[in-house]
């Protein structure tokens, strides 16, 4: 019986219009509806549906954030986590929390918790980095499995079917390792208000990345955020040869 | 369970959903409130297990309501989907 450990990440909901301080140093995340980045709802999924099967043991959720992260841990909780480990990263230092500290906390985490699987999703919607499976499976030093539409568990090996340019790749790896949740991998439950409440009795305990011996010192600088460049607006033209003209002016055509 | 519990669950369970309505709390509060009242003189235990039951079916519509829109929001947004063999250009041969 397989321990998976997956992350949660705590991002601005994917419905929410995003909008840019005016200082250009980020973006508006006061009085913004936050949620669980959809990704790792599907990698939270996989892992329930795991143990519905039996493979897995337990799973352990983690989240690194503010102390709003618990939410997303709570919502993990209610789709049938077994228990949650938030790891305390606030203000100055969560602006520049980059894949590279989350994925040797998650690594440190997967150590101490004897995980033999790593579940998370393939990317956050928020900065879209798409790295922290990987890193993390380079920390840990296990074979990784990123971009996953399908997992099957053989005896101590698992087969994972993976999207790539121009179709799919079946991939086998030995367990311990890190697997990343793609779009189609399943179709991730909607945590209801009874699984909820029944949430609330399941553990979460609270660490930081200093417990963990994880420096979180910042690799980067943010010099500036800015909107991407507005739509230009389209132009009606009388006739097609005045289309013709226009296309011929801005070198579409010959 | 009693059906008036039951009942009251269901309204509970229908609220906590339509905090993600997409056109707003409100919307969804003054609606399920109407459907509700409704039929509150509604006495007969049949019945009453009747619309529970459709109760329950719209929950679940709902869920998958918000899932198919989240699913297909995403698969727009990040072109999920257009790599099939069919779209890509084959490998010039010489």
């Amino acid at each position: 019986m397989a321990r998976i450990l997956v992350g949660v990440k705590r991002v601005i909901d994917y419905a929410v219009k995003i909008r840019v301080k005016p200082d250009k140093t980020g973006v508006v995340t006061d009085g913004v509806k936050h949620s669980m980045n959809p990704f790792d709802e599907i990698a939270v999924e996989e892992a329930v549906r795991l143990k519905e099967k039996k493979i897995a043991s337990e799973i352990i959720a983690v989240s690194c954030g503010p102390a709003q992260s618990q939410d997303v841990i709570r919502t993990a909780l209610a789709m049938g986590v077994d228990k949650g480990i938030h790891v305390e990263v606030s203000g100055k230092e969560y602006e520049t929390l980059q894949p590279i500290h989350v994925s040797k906390i998650l690594a440190k985490i997967a150590q101490n918790e004897k995980c033999d699987m790593v579940i998370l999703g393939k990317q956050a919607i928020d900065d879209d980095a798409n790295q922290t499976a990987q890193m993390t499976a380079a920390v840990l030093d296990w074979p990784q499995a990123v971009f996953a539409s399908k997992i099957e568990k053989g005896e101590n090996e698992i087969t994972v079917t993976r999207e790539i340019d121009g179709g799919l790749e079946t991939i086998k790896c030995k367990l311990p390792a890190v697997i990343s949740a793609d779009l189609r991998l399943n179709e991730p439950r909607y945590a209801t208000l009874p699984n909820i409440m029944k949430a609330k009795k399941k553990p979460i305990t609270k660490t930081t990345p200093k417990d963990l011996g994880v420096d979180v010192a910042p690799r980067i600088k943010i010099v500036s955020v800015e909107d991407p460049p507005v739509r230009q607006a389209g132009v009606i033209l009388p006739d097609v040869d005045a289309l013709v003209a226009k296309l011929k002016e801005g070198g579409h055509v010959p | 369970m009693s059906l008036r519990s039951k009942v009251i669950t269901l309204y509970k369970n229908l609220l906590h959903l339509g905090k993600d309505w997409p056109t707003g709390y409100d919307f969804f509060r003054h609606r399920l409130h109407k459907a509700f009242t409704k039929n509150k003189d509604v006495n007969d235990p049949e019945e009453i297990k009747k619309l529970i039951k459709h109760g329950e079916f719209v929950q679940k519509e709902i869920e998958a309501l918000y899932m198919l829109k989240k699913y297909r929001t995403l698969k727009r947004r990040y072109n999920i989907g257009n790599n099939s063999p069919q779209q890509i250009r084959k490998p010039y041969k010489a």
